[in-house]
């Protein structure tokens, strides 16, 4: 209930924000030498907050379905997206940790790699990845390849560090124990990388948001919320509330995400007090 | 531990190899699905009335009586139809004449075989009272151009107007919409004829409550300023043009694009009906407008649809060769060699399209005028 609250204030403290600016800024924005400080506080940069309420509540075109069915049905899309990709990628991520893990050589051999990969460049990757869809999977699956190419990464990186927290005292009792490197693995090392999981997965899910947006947009997916926001973008000449709409769509996406991997942690962290133990 | 090295690094190795392995082209299949063969064709943006013919021929089964099973493959922000052709991921794809010359210099293998589009479409638009009509009026105002190629029909406008784009103006990149010249933060916008040029004439004016009318605006046209270049043409894999096959193959493809875009001149309503069932997020008077538009750029056409006049081609390719941006590029440092363009299939066609009745040059051509409403809707 308290936590219903605090968002709840964040968000009426959000659009006194955005209201309490139109009221004072300058229409034409603040310009300090040349450079833009402040941006315009008119109606064609900023529209009013129930002109954007309005317009989700009007039909996307004349006869057509409301703005917001759409905008939630592009959610749903993406979401499907994301979530494709977000397991794809947390899995593939476990595994490479594991592996990393197991094995220094793999670890120092293809950690390099893992880093670099995420300074490709989206722009440079998705045409190729874009070249997949109807040939090896459905173009929507192309956009989750790319979600799932940065999800991973939080995942591998952040699991290689909690599987490789446990104390060398709590790894010699499992020696002493004479427990293999799979029981290990199971009773003392994953519970142990679960504090270094969550907080991962939960960049992950935020990565695989991006990842998804940006891959529809990159490759021109239909369905989705980044194809809708660059659709409603190029009509902002004429309806400026209308490319809010999606980006609102995209934002509730981002914290459905976060929420969903946050429930996640509750069944799982209860285990936390048992790591505590076992380290100890 | 030895022996668990040795796996270690035999993992490590594969892993690699499947990584490398990733990035690798993959085979096109070309099953045959009922006597049909398929095709695709890359076009340069999602569905619009700028690619109405195709829908076209598509929708009215102009492409399936040439024994074809044609898809349209949508483009994409990070989508370059010409290099998705060359990498042979689409049999044809519809590129602009100059940044299509630029990615053949870099290595693609396409050739131009039609050029739907006779005429450029480019406008600057600026307020009526700024007093800009001209080229030359740009002198020391704030010129919002596109970038990433679009933008050389500007320049060489400018040049050619005795200024220097370096130096005598103020460039500013401008974003997909028009707002920035209706903020008056720059004095003159790139625009499309068949598409933000009407998301101005879409708009209200705050002052009067009123749309914005063509009053409003001044407009300079690339084509009277001596400046524009080709846009819009078909192009396919050259080296797979040397394949009798895929000649034959080409000149079906042409005849029904033929019959597709003579069926969208004289139905431009039908046309847009299409291309609005396709999904297509712009207004059904936008797209109409589009549809009128696009038309304009194409008919009448004196030699017949999609022929390369070689005045218009030597113009595209000079401009491209000694236009420099603000960087100091040229779209190409030499001119096209190899063979960039044949009018051979698109003659082909156009006989074909003839002998089954199509009027190929549409001399009587009249656009009817479109009204556009607020937000295109």
């Amino acid at each position: 209930m308290r936590r219903f609250l605090a968002v709840l204030a964040g968000l009426l403290t959000g659009a006194a924000a955005w209201e309490g600016y139109k009221a004072v800024g300058n229409p034409d924005g603040t310009v300090l030498f040349g450079v833009r400080v402040l941006p315009r506080a008119d109606d064609l940069s900023m529209p009013h907050l129930w002109t954007i309420a309005e317009r989700l509540g009007a039909p996307e075109l004349t006869g057509g379905r409301p703005v917001w069915r759409v905008v939630v049905d592009a959610c749903l899309f993406t979401l499907g997206i994301t979530t494709a990709g977000f397991v794809a990628g947390a899995l593939i991520g476990l595994a490479l940790a594991v592996a990393m893990q197991r094995f220094r050589v793999v670890e120092r051999g293809l950690l390099p790699y893992v880093i670099i990969s995420q300074t490709v460049p989206l722009v440079a990757l998705a045409p190729l990845i874009a070249g997949w869809g109807g040939v090896l999977m459905p173009p929507w699956a192309t956009v989750a390849v790319i979600a799932a190419y940065l999800a991973f990464f939080p995942v591998a990186v952040g699991m290689l560090r909690g599987l490789q927290s446990p104390s060398a005292a709590g790894v010699e009792l499992m020696r002493s124990y004479a427990a293999g490197w799979w029981r290990t693995l199971v009773t003392l090392r994953l519970p142990a990388a679960l504090p270094y999981l969550f907080p991962a997965l939960r960049l992950a899910g935020a990565a695989a948001v991006v990842g998804a947006v940006v891959g529809e947009i990159s490759t021109g997916t239909r369905g989705g919320i980044g194809r809708l926001l660059i659709e409603y973008a190029r009509e902002a000449t004429s309806d400026p509330a209308k490319v809010y709409t999606a980006m609102l769509g995209a934002a509730l996406l981002g914290l459905l995400v976060a929420g969903a991997v946050s429930l996640l942690e509750l069944p799982l962290m209860r285990h936390r007090r048992h790591v505590e133990v076992a380290t100890l | 531990m030895r022996r668990n090295r040795i796996f270690a690094s035999i993992v490590t190795a594969s892993a690699l190899l499947l990584a490398g392995c990733g990035t690798a082209d993959s085979a096109v299949t070309t099953a045959p699905s009922g006597g049909l063969t398929p095709i695709k064709l890359q076009l340069q943006w999602f569905f619009q009335a700028q690619f109405a013919g195709y829908i076209a021929a598509v929708d009215q089964g102009f492409y399936r009586a040439q024994g074809l099973d044609v898809e349209l493959l949508e483009g994409g922000v990070d989508i370059v139809p010409q290099t998705v052709l060359a990498q042979g991921k689409a049999d044809y794809a519809v590129a602009w004449v100059p940044k299509a010359l630029a990615s053949r210099e870099q290595g693609a293998g396409i050739t131009d075989v039609g050029q739907i589009f006779a005429r450029s479409g480019t406008y600057q638009v600026a307020w009526k009272d700024s007093g800009i009509t001209s080229a030359a009026d740009l002198k020391g105002k704030k010129v919002g151009n596109w970038g990433f190629g679009n933008e050389f029909e500007l320049f060489a406008g400018m040049t050619k107007a005795g200024i220097d784009p370096g130096k005598d103006v103020t460039l500013v990149q401008q974003q997909f919409d028009m707002q920035a010249l209706l903020k008056k933060e720059i004095d003159a916008a790139q625009a499309m004829s068949y598409n933000e040029y009407a998301q101005l004439l879409e708009a209200k004016n705050p002052a009067t409550g009123q749309l914005y009318t063509a009053d409003d605006f001044a407009i300079i046209d690339w084509k009277t300023e001596g400046s524009s270049m080709l846009q819009d043409a078909v192009w396919a894999n050259t080296e797979k043009l040397s394949d009798p096959n895929y000649q034959a193959q080409t000149v079906r493809f042409l005849t029904a694009t033929i019959q597709g875009w003579a069926f969208c001149r004289d139905n431009a309503e039908k046309c847009r009906d299409m291309v609005v069932a396709k999904g297509s997020k712009l207004g059904t008077s936008h797209q109409l407008w589009q549809m009128t538009e696009t038309n304009k750029l194409i008919w009448p056409s004196t030699g017949g649809i999609g022929v390369i006049d070689e005045t218009a081609w030597k113009q595209t390719v000079d401009l491209s060769m000694t236009t420099r941006n603000q960087t100091g590029d040229t779209v190409l440092t030499k001119a096209p060699e190899g063979l960039a363009y044949t009018n051979d299939y698109i003659n082909q066609a156009l006989d074909a399209a003839k002998a089954a009745g199509v009027d190929v040059t549409g001399a009587s051509f009249q656009p009817a005028p479109v009204t556009l409403t607020e937000g295109g809707a």
